[in-house]
């Protein structure tokens, strides 16, 4: 099982790296949105205003995490989804597309981060927890994003209507974070925020379980 | 369900609660003062929703575990009806928030989640009317109706208690629970919470009732 888990993965690796189109796509999104920004608003680094600054970097990374990782089910095609059902069981593809989109989910904030914070300055106050932050949104984002794309994968005219599916549904993992950001940005003592990390955590968890519950039955037909 | 006790009950016990609600007295709360008395009507309507929401997602449930189309659509006439209470209590709300409040929407957290629930379940309707197969219809709307009711659960219960909300009964402000507990107001609400969640019941029923008919039309089609 884990062998099965580990090979879909790197199936998923390999396929990134042959045609490097979802995450150079999102790379070239990212950098591009973050320079609209950076004109539109019209500020040298660092003037910007810290709310704006941590909203706006999470209304960025939702967006290049529904056009990076979103698409992990909508690109494969009919037949290599009945090849699959045929291998193994649906725990097994979910775990190894999961895993892989979290990879890339965190891949897409730190790489959007970094941009971000040279282009537009970095007010962050603790550094540490903000990456702890960047790292359980993107596991949220991730699990939500990839049993939506499996949801989304049985329908037509699947982009328009992955983007209203999932929008709603992001929304407590993505106010949890923008809270919590804020919080690291202002560098307020760790003792006072663990309460809503673990709330995140737990959010988290719930997604990810339910998304193991449900995903056999999407998978199904 | 076929009885028809319940319902006259349930209209008997609206009947009483509109006039009770609006001529019987009511304590005196600071800020509050008369519009105490939207509370019979407001509330009810998010204690009506919840319910059914929780009934369609059992639903939803059953139909994923037995394959009986009949389950959903039970879940989907649930959620219509729940959508409509939805509707009902932002409206109530909003009223009453521009007299007490100032403002109609004033960005309270518990205004602000409730929205996005609304906007999970459009999203849920949309979803059901993007796939033209039943079966998958069915299947596919099952699995998203119990996802979103998994993330509605933190949004609705608790994120808004994580922050300050308006509401009465949160953060100091006067409130039904919070320290005085009123016998006279209790003696509306409860009965209200059940005669309102009953009228929903009914219409659901009849909306079940019209669309297994038609379904039997179509099939003899």
């Amino acid at each position: 099982m884990y062998s099965q888990i580990l090979s879909i993965i790197k199936k998923e690796i390999k396929l990134e790296w042959r045609n490097k189109t979802a995450f150079n796509s999102v790379l070239l999104y990212l950098v591009s949105t973050i320079f609209i920004c950076y004109l539109s608003f019209n500020v040298k680094s660092g003037q910007i205003q810290i709310v704006t600054w941590n909203a706006l970097f999470w209304i960025i990374i939702v967006f290049a995490n529904i056009n990076g990782v979103a698409k992990s089910f909508l690109q494969e095609g009919e037949g290599r989804m009945l090849y699959y059902y045929t291998l193994c069981k649906p725990q097994v593809i979910l775990s190894g597309k999961l895993i892989f989109n979290t990879i890339l989910s965190v891949l897409i904030a730190f790489t959007g981060f970094v941009v971000y914070a040279v282009i537009l300055g970095n007010p962050v106050g603790n550094l540490g927890y903000f990456i702890l932050t960047i790292f359980l949104a993107s596991i949220g984002f991730a699990g939500i994003l990839t049993l939506v794309s499996g949801i989304v994968s049985k329908a037509n005219n699947s982009t328009t209507l992955l983007a209203i599916l999932s929008f709603p549904i992001l929304i407590p993992v993505l106010l949890l974070t923008v809270n919590l950001s804020k919080n690291a940005i202002d560098g307020i003592d760790v003792a006072l925020m663990n309460e809503k990390l673990l709330t995140l955590l737990s959010v988290d968890a719930i997604v990810i379980a339910t998304a193991y519950l449900l995903f056999p039955f999407i998978w199904r037909n | 369900m076929r009885k028809s006790w319940w319902k006259i009950l349930g209209v008997f016990i609206i009947f009483y609660t509109l006039i009770a609600g609006l001529l019987m007295e009511a304590p005196r709360l600071a800020i509050l003062n008369e519009t105490i008395r939207a509370m019979h009507f407001h509330v009810p309507m998010w204690f009506g929703m919840v319910i059914m929401l929780t009934a369609s997602v059992v639903f939803s449930i059953r139909y994923l575990r037995t394959g009986n189309l009949k389950y959903d659509t039970y879940a989907i006439e649930l959620v219509n009806t729940s959508i409509l209470f939805g509707l009902l209590g932002l409206a109530t709300g909003m009223i009453w928030a521009h007299y007490t409040w100032g403002e109609a929407w004033s960005g309270d957290p518990k205004q602000n989640a409730s929205a996005i629930g609304m906007l999970i379940y459009f999203a849920y309707i949309l979803l059901r009317n993007s796939i033209t197969d039943r079966q998958q219809k069915a299947k596919i709307s099952s699995v998203y109706n119990i996802f979103a009711y998994a993330t509605l659960i933190p949004l609705l219960f608790i994120l808004p208690r994580l922050t300050d909300s308006l509401h009465p009964g949160n953060g100091g402000n006067p409130g039904f629970n919070a320290y005085e507990l009123d016998g006279r107001l209790r003696m509306i609400f409860y009965p209200a919470v059940i005669g309102w969640t009953l009228l929903g019941i009914w219409f659901t029923e009849l909306r079940i009732r019209i669309t297994i008919l038609k379904n039997k039309i179509d099939e003899q089609d």
